[in-house]
Order: structure tokens, then sequence, then C-alpha cells
């Protein structure tokens, strides 16, 4: 049986844990909003943006979308706000504001 | 499921046979601890074979066991009282106590080139009182196979004393374990069952 | 028809082993290990198995790899001894704790120092709480019944737990008796297939397993390991009643030899049974009621059923071939009296530590255990509780 992701939350009874805490089906980190633990957020300044990508590839959460060679907005569900991709930022493109939102 | 039933030896033989061999590392005490409890296996017996595992180099005197018996057997400890011994190796009654908790109607057979009666004087001064049987496994293996295999005479020697089968029956086994083993050395056969028959013939003739 | 045999416990296994044929052994291949991975080399070697055999450079990554295969969806099995077991240790927990269905044959031996290479028990004593079902034998022909038992009870949809089956080191291991076996079709039929639900190398469903669990989840999910632990004991019986109508060879938790009237009931683990059982003949023919019950599955532990069977009796002795390093006791009588407590029955209890290290065990000195066990209900008084057997002093 496919797990229900949601119902494996920090409520549920020994009796409805999946075996072993084994989660069955794909991709179900996307439900988990690890964007809640941010507390400082990257925002993009697409004038200084020169489209190079140093940023998509250096997120560890896969937090900047790449679609045709360009990237879009963060995504905010995920984005950790490490400040990696504004240190990398080759065009200081890439401002962390202070808070969560 | 046994082949052979065992007829004529059922006088001689007790419920439970329990054998001790000694011997030293690499010379086939424990092969042929386990080669009679085969040959007993085949005659339908509830077979034990064991070693005793201690130093494990060649060389070092080394301890087996058989139990043979006619019912199922339960017991995984060593035989202290043993109603047979076999000296693989006559050095040994130096240095260990071959002799040690024979059964009284029991007895010890020696791989000696020295005879029945020189084992027996030497036993006897140990305080051995029992019956003794030697077997001259090289001679015999030489004659037999032109190669010293102390197993195929020791086993034959066996057999004879314990009665634990009819000769028959076990030469008849041996032959198709023998055929078995040596398919791809058929010259072996012969000689193999050349050894146990000439120990069969001499082992307590002396 | 069943095939009479004479085999040694290291062949009977290998023997359960390939009728079992499972996907994928991993194990690693010189000592400590067993004679058991080098028999069922040869029948990879040779085809009559089509098992994938992993020699692996450690038995930490014997189990890892056997972890590996069962999640990935296939069979798998180890087998080791002795301090091999012991360098498995963390990964003990992992497949128990993932709630992987594989099998461990296990070789009894001491763990070292000084160094010993013989049979005693602290090696899966030492293991008992590792969350696996341990089953113990006495005899070649148990060790081969058990191997065929351990998937069937392993995989049960209530259960899924690994499982380790137990047999004598040297004794058992390295002595040839006499077995009976199955023909490799009717094996091959009981064991089954293995069709797991779910599965790593399902493409289409994709699957975690072994995530991490924080402190809101890990004790639902030991609570939950536990609760598979309860369903195993049924499972074991209903397989073991299956067995029976294929083999005619009756398994419970445990067997009980003239235990019902008996009055002193040695309780042991293993093949120094056979020598208990002798000397209940012995006792019986003097007149003392003496009895034996022998352990066989010592995880799950059947505490209840225990007590039941030992309640009518005066004295009762635990056997332990493993020292509990505990000044009071060893494991089983550990288990035995909490067993007892629990069932409100008050009675005297005796712990001996025999066989350490390959210590013989004659028939002989299990008879002074039953001959002690008389004096204590005579002077109405246990003296030492945890006692040495048969050691020099």
């Amino acid at each position: 049986m496919r797990t229900d992701v949601s119902k494996q939350n920090e409520k549920v009874k020994w009796q409805d844990l999946t075996p072993g805490c084994r989660i069955a089906g794909g991709g179900t980190s996307v439900a988990f909003h690890t964007g809640e633990w941010r507390v400082n957020t990257p925002v993009i300044d697409m004038e200084k943006c020169t489209q190079c990508l140093m940023c998509a590839a250096v997120c560890p959460d896969s937090s900047i979308p790449v679609i045709d060679k360009k990237r879009g907005d963060f995504d905010y569900d995920h984005c950790k706000g490490c400040g990696i991709c504004a240190k990398v930022c080759p065009f200081h493109a890439i401002e962390m504001k202070e808070g969560g939102k | 499921m046994a082949k052979y039933i065992y007829e004529k030896g059922v006088e001689k033989m007790k419920d439970l046979v329990e054998i001790r061999w000694h011997g030293r590392g690499g010379q086939g005490a424990k092969t042929a601890a386990l080669l009679l409890a085969d040959v007993a296996f085949n005659n339908g017996l509830y077979v034990q074979g064991f070693p005793e595992y201690g130093p494990e180099r060649m060389g070092a005197p080394i301890t087996a066991y058989n139990r043979l018996s006619r019912n199922e057997i339960r017991v995984h400890s060593n035989i202290y009282e043993p109603d047979y011994v076999v000296v693989v190796d006559e050095g040994l009654i130096e240095s260990v106590d071959v002799t040690a908790g024979i059964h009284s109607d029991g007895a010890i057979i020696v791989n000696t080139g020295r005879g029945r009666e020189a084992i027996a004087a030497e036993l006897e001064k140990k305080g051995y009182e029992g019956r003794v049987y030697a077997v001259d496994a090289r001679r015999i293996s030489m004659e037999a196979l032109g190669k010293y295999f102390p197993n195929s005479p020791l086993l034959a020697a066996v057999v004879k004393v314990t009665g634990v089968m009819p000769e028959e029956a076990f030469l008849e086994d041996m032959k198709k374990s023998y055929q078995h083993k040596f398919a791809s050395k058929p010259g072996m056969i012969a000689g193999n069952i050349r050894a146990l028959e000439l120990a069969l013939k001499e082992v307590g003739v002396e | 028809m069943a095939i009479r045999e004479r085999l040694s416990g290291n062949e009977a296994v290998a023997t359960a082993m390939r009728q079992i044929n499972p996907d994928v052994m991993a194990a690693f291949p010189i000592t400590p290990s067993t004679e058991i991975p080098q028999y069922f080399s040869s029948y990879v070697a040779n085809g009559k198995v089509d098992t994938v055999f992993v020699p692996v450079e450690s038995e930490h990554s014997a189990m890892s790899a056997v972890i590996g295969a069962e999640a990935a969806g296939v069979r798998a099995i180890t087998a080791t001894s002795s301090c091999g077991m012991a360098l498995m240790w963390e990964l003990l927990y992992v497949a128990s704790s993932s709630r992987l269905p594989l099998v461990m044959a296990l070789v009894n031996r001491a763990l070292s120092a000084p160094i010993n290479i013989n049979c005693d028990h602290s090696d899966s004593m030492g293991a008992r709480d590792a969350g696996w079902i341990q089953i113990y034998s006495e005899n070649s022909q148990e060790a081969y019944d058990n191997m065929l038992m351990a998937y069937r009870i392993a995989e049960h949809k209530d259960v899924r737990l690994p499982v380790m089956i137990c047999q004598d080191g040297f004794i058992i291991s390295h002595g040839v008796e006499n077995i009976v076996l199955l023909e490799d079709d009717i094996a091959k039929k009981f064991v089954g297939e293995y069709h797991p639900e779910e599965y790593l190398l399902n493409s289409k469903e994709p699957l975690a397993v072994g995530p991490y669990a924080t402190a809101p989840y890990f004790m639902e999910s030991r609570r939950a390991h536990a609760e598979a632990l309860k369903h195993a004991k049924k499972v074991i019986l209903d397989v073991a009643d299956e067995f029976e109508k294929i083999s005619g060879r009756k398994y419970g938790f445990f067997e009980t030899y003239k235990t019902e009237d008996a009055d002193y009931i040695m309780i042991v683990i293993g093949s120094a049974a056979g020598a208990g059982k002798d000397a209940v003949d012995i006792l019986r023919n003097q007149g003392i009621k003496a009895g034996v019950l022998k352990i066989r599955m010592f995880r799950p532990f059947p505490a209840e059923q225990i007590a039941e069977a030992v309640k009518n009796a005066k004295v009762i002795a635990c056997m332990d071939r493993a020292e509990g390093f505990n000044t009071n006791c060893g494991p089983i009588g550990s288990e035995v009296k909490s067993a007892l407590y629990d069932a409100g029955i008050q009675m005297k209890v005796v712990n001996y530590v025999y066989g350490l290290g390959g210590r013989d065990v004659p028939v002989a000195d299990l008879k002074t255990v039953f001959e002690d066990m008389v004096q204590i209900d005579k002077d109405g008084c246990t003296g030492e509780t945890y006692r040495y057997l048969s050691v020099r002093e």
C-alpha cells in the first residue's frame, strides 16, 4: 500500500506507523516544506541576473528551478535560506533579507 | 532403510558402542572416524563421528570419537569410558593416556609394526590389563597400495574387533564407496579393498 | 520419501539453504566464519542454486549486504559465528528495526579473550535484545528443520523480522550424525517463493527504507517492532504445525522431557539437552522425578508458557552457556525468574553457568545439577543462586 505521508506525522500511533518507518511512494520530500525553517530569505534582482546559473548548481535544496536554461524565482516552500546562492553569485544579484518571508 | 540386515553379529554388538581415536593432526584420525560413521550408517545404525578440537596443527595429538547405536543418540559429550580405543600413532602411547577409561570388556587397537606382544607389554606397564589388538597398517598399506594410507587397514581392524557390522557387508559397502571416491583413479579401488581384506584377515589372529 | 542421511550441523544447514535457494548470500569467507558459506559457495559454483554469492571483506559488510539485498526485494541470507557476529553488531539492529526478513545461520561459539574458538552461547546471547527472532537447535536435525522454517516466520506479514538460527559450535556444527532430510521439491514447496509487497528495486513504486526518525517517531517505531515479536509467537507455532505435516517432526516454543510430574526441572538450550535427558533417565531409575525443558525459541521469550510448564516443580535449574557478568544470573536465569515472578510463582531457582569455551558437558556433570536440586529441596534453602558447573576451584 502506498504511504499517505500526511498521516505519518508526529501524532501517528505506533499501530499506524509503517514498518521500519519506511515510506512507499516517490518524491515525498516535496510535501515536506523545509521552507518553514528559513530565517533569512534570498531575493533575486532579475535586472542584475545574467542567467549564469551558478546559483542553481550550488543550491543544496534544489530550490532554484531552471526551465529552458533560465532560472526562475526561488521555490520558497523548500528554500532553507542557507545563503550559498547569494555568496556564489558573481553579479551580486541575490540579496539575503532578514526574516523568513 | 538399512541396506544390510545385520544378523551374524547381533549377539556381539551392544546397543551402543563408543570408540575413541587417538592420532596426530594430519594423520587422518578424524577422517577415519567419519569413515567408520559412514559405513555404520550405511549398515542401518545411528552414528556420531566428531573430533575434539584443540590446537589443530599438523602433528599435534588429536582425539576423535564415534558413537554407533541401534537407537537414536542424544548425548553430545565426549567419550570418557569408551568400549574401544584406536591408536593411529603408537608414539602417542608415551605422551597420552590412551587407555583411560576403557571398558573392562573393551579393547584397544594399536597401529604398530612391532606386533601385539610388544604393545601389550608396553600398555601393561602403564597398568592396562584389557584386550590389545595390533594392526600393521603401514605394512598392509605398502603391500596393497604401495603407499602409506593407514585409514583402510585401521577401519577394517575396527570393524573386525568391534563387530559393529558383518565383514561382508562392510566390504561390500566400502567397495561402493571406493568406486565413488576413486572414480577418476580406478587403480586405487582394488588396492584399498586388498588393504581391507588383509587387515580383516590379520587382526586378532596372532 | 524422506531421505536418511548423516551430516554435520554445517552440512545440514547448508543443505537447507540449498533447498531454500536464496537470491543473495553475503558472508565473510574465512575464519571466524563457518563451513556453511564454504559448502554453499560450492552449490553456487556447481549451479545447484542460482544465488548471488558475495564474499565480503568483513561481517559488518556481510550484514550490510544482506540488508541491502533484502531491502532491494530479494531473499538474502548470511552465516557467521562468534566474533564474526560481534562485528555485525551495529547492523543487527538496522536489520531488525528496518523490519527486513533476512536469515542468519549462526554457529554458537565463545567470544575472546582468552582466544577460544569453541562452543558457548556468548555471541547470540549478547545479541538477544537486538530485536531478532532467535531459534536454537539441539542437533543437526533441528538446525536443518529450523532453517527450513526460518523464512516462513521471517516473511510473515505480521512479523517481518530477521531470524537467527543457532546451533552449537563444533559439537553440532562439526559432528556428523543421522538426519532425515526432506526431498527438494517438498522443502521448496514448504518454503515457497518470496514476493514482497514493497521493495527498493520496484521502479514503478518507489520506496524509502531506513529513514531518520526523530524522537517523536522513534518510540512508536520500537513499540511496533516489539509488537511484531509478539505476533511472531503465533506464527512460529503455525509454521511448526505446518512443518509437522510434511516432516512428522513436532516443534514448539520449547521441548519438555518428563516434566509433567517432575519435582526437579533443568532448563537448557542447545546440544547439552540430550545429556540432560540421559541424566533424567538415570535419576528416574533411582526414583527421583527429574525433567528437562529445552528452550527452542529464546526471542521472543515464551515466558507465560515456561512458567506454566514448570509451576509444579519444587526446584528448577537454569543452565546458561554464557556468563551474564552481572553477578546475579545468566540470560536464561534472568528470563525464567522474571517469568515466574510475573506468573506469581514462588519457587527455588538455581542458575548454573556451564560449558563455556567448549568445556565438555557429560551426563555425569548434569546429573550433579539434579542432585544439587534434590539437596536444595531437602535443605529448604537454595544457597548460592548463581553458580558454575564443573569449574576447578
